[in-house]
């Protein structure tokens, strides 16, 4: 149970949220028409006669676009819906070109499913949590008015109309702004995994409305509003926080929450209202009879089904199972496709550059790329995708670490060479002397000259001043310049010191 | 030698395959008919003679250098105005398309001039396909070449909507035209012209580029003067097509080698809901005559019921409407067409003037009867319930064929009336479909044979029905009528 409560002046409030998330589906071409999808095009330079809605002109389904759906569906463990049908959404709108969007209302492709949030004490999620999802349907999307084109009118860019959109509903099963979070987050995870949605939310691939309203702890559900469009996480908690403490402050003055639309400011943070209830659209859906239901059968499903890869929990149970990965580690690496995949890249390289299992190898690939690799990235304000370095280059690193060639320290520094120069770590290494030195008899030279230029510090050490030894591993790696092995600087000093 | 514009399709066909005369010949000859009866008849909204030349021309090409021509190889035709033509206008007859030269080309009349037909013109109908009178076109109603015999002179109604398509075929303009039937589009100006047309099974030819009026219902078919044409035409235009989710995925059989008037070991069904009280006794009486006919033919005559007949037509007016108020919502000003923009307007004030001045009063109606049935509140009582009304007019006409073949009926329910005597009452001019919308809500072939003349001299038609994708039992039904009816009369020319 979420302990997230609005303090209002009499008293506790619950939130409770529900989110509309639409996604856009990651296809070549639109949902009923062959035009592209790609982001950025010039305006108008993506639309068929479909798409602008011509006289005549008729829908076809795109099979992709429906795979991708059932796709996700299955990955939500959603039960998805053989037979479903396209709906007429009707408004008039200078971006919606045939005056309704093709969507659905009445028997949408996938039903019931669900997704579990992790606990995360911090963010005041005390334990996993399961959050419902009613429905997933597919619809169009519309196009995009310009204003600032003109003094006087509005232009029209219908490159996104006729795109699909899976539009995903929760539940109103999340409690905090904390809990609503998490959930689009781990969305987003599962939709990037599947492939079904690049998860770009700066460029409006996915996009929440955002249904909040409060009530005293227990009680019925209140009056709800809904926040169109917002498009990032951070904002998405925003608009909640805002939301919640408004309602708060009307009801105890004594109002009442008006059913409306509400817009969101990312500016402010705050949320303003769009339109009533009273004001809202008659949509008057209807079957779309340019269509015929969508049947699916068997064979289609179970190629959906097996063309899903590894999904989020099963991969993190994985990692901390089988790799013996930390909770931590696990978490990070599965987060995102491109780290698991940079990781699953690294962690092959590295077990065959060393001769080794997988899972002989995972925590040290897992600690560097976690705590070397990414600070490194981080430094040069770099992602994944564009590392300087590849995976196999990588592998070679820390094969060079494994194999005692160089210390972890040294690694470190090899590891910044590598990104300004883009060599690889042996070649590095080999040119600027940075092999690390096992031989006993350097090393004992070494120490002793240490040893003797420090007799004070010795003779305080064997007066049981024992915190010392670091001041002599460090003199000596200092004057190996690094390249000493450590294990074996230390054994030695220990043999000497007595 | 006959003349020219006398011939149907067939005749001009292996005419101008056996060298009897050229297909420039024929398309001149019926370019002229064309110009002649523009101003008394209307019936083209524009005329495009050098489209008929230029088809003419190639095919003439064709056959100097011997290559096969198509099943329309030399014929011209008449092409509805609810087709896109190529670059060439294209208005549904509304004053909201003036202008609109679309850059595409609908399959069905793109597969016409690929069978070698050519083009005369764009034919007038009524405005968006909604009408039965050709009232509502925006560019002036089209008048039948028929007079009644009373020595009056009242022009009289060519049917609807595809009534620029019946007059234009009655007055010779042309030997088959393009009609699309909705809710009888096609078989009632067939039958007030003493013309020919069949509307197939819904989803035999392809939807793509045809003015949308209901897409539940329409359906495009051939026009003609004879069951045989219209067999060649409709080969033509049927066919699968990836573009409309719709369309029939079905091979399209050759309807002309398989027509056969013998009807022996067939069973005709009477429905006894058709004879409703008041019926025109002219009209009862050719359809005695429609039995008679087929029974000689050898076919045996059964009573059948139809239980839902009397809920088509208020099913129809709900699903109708419903479906154009949605399809008629992309004629905003936006992008195409009329686009009304008063001073000071905003995107709404746009939209109200842009409709306000590019839809007449009967599409205005139903956009507004569509609306209404579908908003809130309303929707399950009037739009779901169409629906399941629909399904059992479906179910009567599926039991019915259990005891038969096809279907006999009237076409209409009168002959064809006089301009203006239906335009201030729509429900009378809604009946006039009463006997046509149950196969259109059935999806099934039907078409209309001229069966003779009433006391009036005006022709009346009789309709086959048949199973689905059975067109060819609806055609032979409609062969071994029209042997028996011997129907021969055509206008008297005044114009």
């Amino acid at each position: 149970m979420s302990t997230y409560r609005i303090q209002g002046a009499t008293g506790d409030w619950e939130v409770v949220i529900g989110l509309e998330v639409h996604a856009q589906v990651t296809s070549n071409s639109k949902l009923f028409s062959g035009s592209a999808t790609a982001f950025g095009a010039e305006p108008n330079s993506q639309v068929s006669l479909i798409d602008a809605a011509m006289p005549g002109m008729l829908p076809v389904p795109n099979r992709e676009c429906i795979r991708q759906a059932v796709r996700t569906g299955m990955a939500i463990e959603a039960q998805i819906n053989k037979w479903s049908r396209f709906d007429r959404k009707n408004y008039f709108y200078a971006d919606l070109p045939q005056g309704y969007q093709i969507s659905q209302l009445y028997h949408p492709l996938v039903g019931e499913g669900s997704l579990t949030i992790e606990a995360d004490e911090k963010a005041g999620i005390p334990a996993d949590k399961v959050i419902g999802i009613e429905r997933i349907h597919v619809e169009q999307d519309a196009g995009k008015l310009m204003h600032d084109q003109h003094p006087t009118m509005s232009y029209v860019d219908l490159n996104r109309s006729g795109v699909a959109l899976m539009e995903i509903v929760s539940r109103p099963d999340m409690a905090s702004p904390a809990e609503a979070g998490a959930y689009l987050s781990k969305l987003r995870t599962i939709l990037r995994y599947v492939g079904s949605c690049d998860g770009n939310m700066d460029q409006g691939s996915m996009r929440a409305d955002v249904n909040v309203s409060v009530r005293r702890p227990g009680e019925e559900l209140g009056t709800r509003t809904e926040t169109k469009n917002v498009n990032s996480v951070r904002f998405v908690m925003q608009a909640i926080e805002h939301e919640a403490s408004r309602q708060v402050d009307v009801l105890e003055a004594g109002g009442k929450i008006v059913q409306e639309t509400r817009l969101f400011d990312p500016g402010t943070g705050s949320t303003r209202s769009m339109r009533s209830k009273e004001d809202a659209h008659d949509y008057r859906y209807f079957p779309d009879p340019d269509l015929l239901p969508l049947e699916l059968d068997d064979a289609f499903l179970e190629e959906c089904r097996a063309s899903l890869p590894e999904l989020p929990d099963a991969k993190r149970a994985r990692y901390e199972g089988e790799l013996g990965l930390s909770a931590y580690n696990a978490a990070v690496l599965t987060a995102d496709v491109d780290t698991f995949a940079w990781f699953e890249a690294l962690l092959a390289e590295t077990a065959s550059a060393q001769g080794k299992q997988p899972a002989e190898v995972a925590k040290q690939a897992a600690n560097w790329l976690i705590s070397e690799f990414f600070g490194a990235l981080n430094k040069l304000g770099k992602s994944l995708e564009d590392s300087p370095i590849s995976h196999e280059q990588a592998a070679e690193l820390l094969a060079l670490v494994g194999k005692g060639t160089i210390s972890g320290s040294i690694a470190k520094q090899v590891l910044e060479t590598m990104f300004e120069t883009g060599d690889n770590a042996g070649i590095i290494v080999e040119r600027e002397g940075l092999k690390q030195e096992s031989d006993t008899g350097a090393i004992e030279a070494k120490v002793d000259e240490i040893l003797a230029a420090n007799a004070d510090k010795v003779a305080q050490y064997k007066d049981g001043k024992v915190a010392l030894f670091g001041f002599f591993v460090g003199q000596t790696m200092k004057a190996m310049a690094g390249k000493g092995n450590p294990q074996v600087v230390n054994e030695i000093l220990k043999a000497k010191l007595g | 030698m006959t003349e020219l514009t006398e011939l149907g399709v067939a005749q001009i066909r292996d005419g101008v395959a056996n060298g009897d005369f050229s297909a420039v010949e024929v398309a001149t000859a019926f370019n002229a008919n064309v110009a002649a009866a523009q101003e008394a008849l209307n019936a083209f909204i524009i005329a495009t003679p050098e489209k008929a030349i230029e088809a003419a021309q190639a095919t003439d090409a064709k056959r100097a250098r011997g290559e096969a021509l198509g099943k329309m190889g030399g014929v011209p035709i008449g092409m509805k105005d609810l087709f896109a033509t190529f670059d060439v206008q294209t208005t549904a007859a509304s004053h909201m398309l003036e202008g609109f030269k679309p850059q595409y080309e609908s399959t069905v009349s793109q597969k016409l001039w690929d069978a070698g037909a050519g083009m005369l013109g764009k034919l007038n109908l009524d405005q968006f396909a909604m009408g039965s009178s050709n009232e509502t076109s925006y560019f002036g109603n089209v008048i039948s070449p028929w007079k009644r015999n009373d020595g009056g002179n009242a022009a009289l109604a060519p049917g609807g909507s595809s009534g620029g398509s019946s007059s234009a075929l009655a007055a010779r303009l042309c030997p088959a035209a393009t009609g699309t039937d909705t809710g009888g589009s096609i078989r009632q100006p067939a039958a007030f012209t003493g013309t020919t047309g069949i509307k197939p099974t819904y989803g035999r030819c392809s939807r793509w580029g045809v003015v949308a009026f209901a897409s539940s219902l329409d359906q495009a078919g051939p026009m003609a003067r004879s069951v045989q044409d219209c067999a060649i035409m409709l080969e033509a235009m049927a066919g699968f097509d990836a573009k409309d989710s719709t369309s029939l995925d079905m091979p399209v059989p050759n309807w002309e080698a398989a027509l056969s008037g013998d009807m022996k070991g067939k069973k005709v069904g009477i429905p006894k809901e058709y004879r409703v009280d008041g019926l025109d006794e002219d009209v009862a009486k050719s359809w005695d005559d429609g039995i008679a006919w087929l029974k000689d033919a050898g076919a045996e005559i059964v009573e059948i019921s139809l239980p839902h007949t009397k809920y088509a037509l208020p099913t129809y007016y709900i699903i109708a409407p419903a479906e154009a108020s949605s399809n008629l919502a992309r004629y905003d000003g936006v992008r195409y067409g009329l686009r009304d923009l008063p001073d000071g307007a905003n995107l709404q004030d746009m939209y109200a003037a842009t409709r306000a001045a590019g839809f007449g009063p009967e599409v205005k109606r139903r956009i507004l009867i569509g609306t209404y049935v579908l908003s809130a509140g309303f929707y399950d009582a009037y739009y779901t319930q169409a629906q399941k009304v629909r399904a059992l007019i479906a179910q009567d006409f599926a039991k019915a064929f259990e005891q038969c073949d096809v279907i006999l009926a009237p076409t209409a329910p009168s002959a064809a009336f006089g301009l203006g005597e239906n335009v201030d009452d729509p429900l009378k001019m809604y009946l006039n479909d009463v006997f046509a919308v149950p196969a259109s809500l059935a999806g099934l072939p039907a078409m209309s044979v001229p069966a003779g003349l009433n006391r009036e001299g005006l022709p009346l038609g009789l309709q086959v029905i048949g199973k689905a994708f059975d067109e060819q039992g609806v055609l032979n039904a409609g062969l071994a009528i029209e042997a028996r009816a011997q129907f021969s009369a055509k206008p008297e020319k005044w114009w």
